[in-house]
């Protein structure tokens, strides 16, 4: 590893290309923070909001016309404002009203970090999404198909199990794909509410560093990377996932 | 293709009257296909929703006026009235800006995506990366990558042409624009049934005349309700600007804020800028959606 870091700052010393991020065991360690946050954050957010995705299209189905108005306007509302003005009304809003608690050296913080409430932002973003999907792919089921399983003598929940969210999950898994890649790209906004995600320590580096171009050369391709591995393995999976003779 | 049933579902054999999907499968899937070529999902605005937002602030803002009277501070509506014509102004701003990037983007979209059905393999290669790269970056990272790596100005034959914020912020919302265009260039002449091409071949029009005088008018009519969400999506992207310091509407909110020190003005202030953005969005949206019926090729 040594001969990789001393080549990395000979090019330093040579071209001018200062990749701190390489040599420098400080902010090698910070950076791959960033990444790793990234990476949780993004895999935070996308359990909670095919969770969410699941439970909401399941109350949509109730028979309560109060629970199905409240889902409906939940989705209306975080389907079309945009994400960051969302971000900033749960900090800065909702966070101002959260009770403070002692933290172990005796100062107060706020119950709920940035951290936390930007996987609850982003997941109620993408989970007003996820539940549309769910719920056109389950009434995509016919209900004979239901009332077939029913007949073999399975019960509701069997049925729900084994033979319709098999089938809707194929049906959604196109839909639901894209906006986990959307939801991936739009981690990035996190950075307005100071979550130490890679954008965010790409930025104290280059501000300790000074080296701009190369951290945001290598930020630009970091999440091109990232990106276009989620694309691929997504692409993958809806393939071997297909159901024969439907669609393309 | 998908198979049809008798009776119009989407069937396994063709000849079966018993649907193994219902249509819903089949609007999901047509969704997540144009999805997918827009990179992102299409806004479905309706004005039921404007009036449940502008309702639902009416009532929080008279709550707050309430409160603000009990506590004999200066009413909500009088402060917020006061900030109105800056704010209108730095709305307009986001405009201009989303304007001009979508024109920007367009022009160079257009280039991109037609260099993508080139016949020679090293131009498409070349433009299917550039357009698979800017459509996989985060709009804010490019953002924030033209913001910090153009220069504030340019020394060109002695003159020096200055290169502010907001120029360097249309250029970086400009780039997946530019992707996104390319690649919805690339779906509509790809949507032309092969039919045309071979047409025009059997009447002796050779590429270059095919692509001006029959594929790219048919194509016009497919790409315009996609680029006018496109349009719309950007439009409300504009507000990422203000992250990397653009005097735009946002900036110019959390300034009042902080010039007014009132919390109870947080929501009211905020709610108006998003209604604004609605009343913008809402009739582009409206439209496409109209478009996109007139224009629905019918099966």
């Amino acid at each position: 590893m040594d001969v990789i870091y001393d080549w990395f700052r000979q090019l330093y010393i040579d071209h001018g290309i200062n990749l701190t991020i390489v040599y420098d065991r400080f902010d090698r360690n910070r950076m791959l923070g960033g990444l790793w946050t990234t990476i949780k954050l993004s895999l935070t957010c996308l359990a909670l909001s095919v969770l969410i995705g699941l439970v909401g299209a399941w109350l949509q189905g109730a028979r309560s016309v109060l629970l199905r108005a409240v889902v409906q306007g939940y989705i209306q509302f975080f389907r079309n404002t945009p994400p960051l003005v969302q971000m900033y009304f749960f900090f800065f809003a909702l966070g101002s009203l959260m009770p403070q608690v002692r933290n172990e050296f005796g100062f107060t913080q706020p119950m709920i970090d940035n951290y936390t409430w930007a996987i609850i932002s982003l997941s109620f973003f993408a989970g007003a999404f996820n539940v549309e999907i769910f719920r056109s792919g389950i009434e995509a089921v016919p209900k004979s198909t239901v009332e077939a399983a029913e007949s073999l003598g399975y019960t509701r929940l069997q049925s729900y199990i084994h033979v319709v969210l098999p089938l809707a999950f194929r049906v959604c898994l196109p839909a639901l794909n894209n906006n986990l890649v959307n939801l991936v790209k739009t981690t990035t906004l996190a950075y307005a509410i100071a979550v130490p995600e890679m954008l965010y320590v790409a930025n104290q580096i280059w501000s300790d560093a000074v080296n701009v171009p190369e951290m945001m050369t290598f930020l630009l391709f970091a999440y091109v990377a990232l990106v276009g591995i989620l694309v691929w393995v997504m692409r993958k999976w809806e393939q071997s996932m297909a159901l024969p003779g439907y669609g393309r | 293709m998908m198979v049809r049933g008798p009776k119009g579902h989407a069937g396994l054999g063709g000849g079966t009257d018993l649907p193994v999907l219902l249509p819903a499968a089949e609007r999901l899937q047509r969704r997540s296909e144009r999805e997918r070529l827009l990179g992102a999902p299409r806004l479905r605005l309706r004005g039921r929703d404007l009036a449940w937002l502008c309702l639902m602030l009416i009532c929080f803002t008279g709550y707050a006026e309430a409160q603000a009277a009990a506590a004999g501070r200066e009413p909500i509506s009088i402060a917020l009235l006061r900030w109105v014509p800056l704010l209108f102004q730095g709305f307009v701003f986001n405009i201009v800006i989303s304007v001009l990037s979508m024109a920007l983007g367009t022009v160079l979209g257009v280039v991109l995506g037609l260099m993508q059905i080139s016949l020679l393999p090293p131009i498409r290669f070349s433009s299917w990366f550039v357009t698979q790269f800017f459509r996989n970056a985060p709009w804010l990272v490019l953002l924030f990558y033209c913001i910090f790596l153009l220069p504030f100005e340019i020394r060109a034959f002695g003159m020096r042409i200055p290169f502010p914020d907001w120029i360097k912020a249309i250029i970086g919302l400009s780039l997946p624009v530019m992707a996104n265009v390319s690649e919805i260039v690339r779906g509509a002449v790809r949507s032309i049934p092969s039919g045309q091409w071979e047409a025009a071949e059997s009447l002796a029009f050779n590429r270059n005349q095919t692509i001006w005088k029959i594929i790219l008018p048919q194509c016009v009519k497919r790409m315009l309700p996609p680029w006018m969400n496109l349009y719309a999506i950007l439009t409300m992207a504009t507000v990422l600007a203000s992250i990397v310091g653009v005097s735009e509407v946002m900036t110019l909110a959390r300034r009042v804020l902080a010039a007014e020190v009132r919390n109870d003005l947080l929501i009211p202030l905020y709610g108006m800028i998003l209604v604004w953005f609605f009343v913008y969005c809402y009739p582009i949206a409206r439209l496409t959606q109209w478009l996109e019926r007139r224009y629905a090729v019918k099966l």
